[in-house]
């Protein structure tokens, strides 16, 4: 059975949905980052595959993916800057008791 | 052949990134985290993506890494990471996601292409980002971006 597009896209859409359920269900601050990443790498196989197999000679995925690379460099630093800094007010990074805003 | 590399590197990724969500230890956790990176970088090289696959092992493994495990060694006091009292809402929310995406995938037609893939996309990447009909101005915009999230991961990061 021939590798093709859609094997790629269900294996990304089974990656989303693991990073999704984690996002959703973990508490601390820094595994929720984690699976944040997780959801943009399966976005990003995603736009590799289109650009292999739907344009293969003009790579516009492949820009686009260097795009959501960048995006998520910034998305990292600051999120870990966030982290770090409630972190240092209030000792701890779980989510669930940061709730400052809803009071 | 590409079909069991394709089989044997789809097992390591969801192995890895099941790890990630579901292992207590963060820091462990963490290790899982790179080691998906690591193979969706390998998913590239199949892809016939390698300027992006060296991009994801300089990016991903090299900074964001070294950054998350950075920031689990500066908050080590909380070293476990517990479930939230809503997993099984949040399974149940990522499965239908995951069988609608699945459906639809396998539902559509899409617009496949026969022509062979460039072999050597570097040459090809930077005349799409640098020419004037190409990406510059989202290129420009980003590296913008990138400043501004250094700028403001200090000021939010810094002793005061």
């Amino acid at each position: 059975m021939n590798i093709g597009l859609e094997h790629y896209l269900v294996l990304s859409a089974v990656l989303f949905c693991i990073g999704l359920f984690g996002a959703l269900s973990r508490k601390n601050a820094i595994v929720i980052l984690m699976c944040i990443e997780i959801m943009l790498n399966a976005v990003n196989i995603t736009m590799v595959a289109f650009s292999r197999y739907v344009t293969p000679t003009q790579l516009t995925g492949q820009v686009f993916a260097i795009f959501i690379m960048t995006v998520a460099a910034a998305e990292a630093a600051l999120g870990l800057a966030i982290i770090l800094a409630l972190y240092r007010s209030r000792a701890k990074v779980d989510v669930t008791e940061i709730d400052l805003m809803k009071q | 052949m590409t079909a069991l590399v394709f089989w044997f590197l789809a097992a390591i990724a969801v192995v890895a990134s099941l790890g990630v969500i579901l292992i207590k230890d963060i820091f462990r956790a963490a290790l899982f985290l790179i080691l998906s990176f690591f193979v969706i970088a390998a998913f590239y090289v199949t892809l016939y993506a390698d300027f992006l696959a060296a991009v994801q092992v300089l990016v991903y493994v090299g900074a964001i890494s070294i950054l998350l495990i950075f920031a689990i060694m500066l908050t080590r006091e909380v070293k476990q990471g517990n479930l939230a009292g809503n997993a099984w809402l949040s399974f149940v929310v990522a499965a239908l996601f995951l069988v609608i995406l699945i459906f639809a995938i396998v539902n559509t037609s899409w617009a496949k292409s026969a022509v062979a893939p460039e072999q050597i996309t570097t040459v090809a990447i930077a005349q799409q980002l640098f020419t004037s009909g190409g990406f510059i101005l989202p290129f420009e915009i980003a590296s913008f971006l990138l400043l501004s999230a250094i700028l403001g991961a200090m000021a939010i990061a810094r002793e005061r």
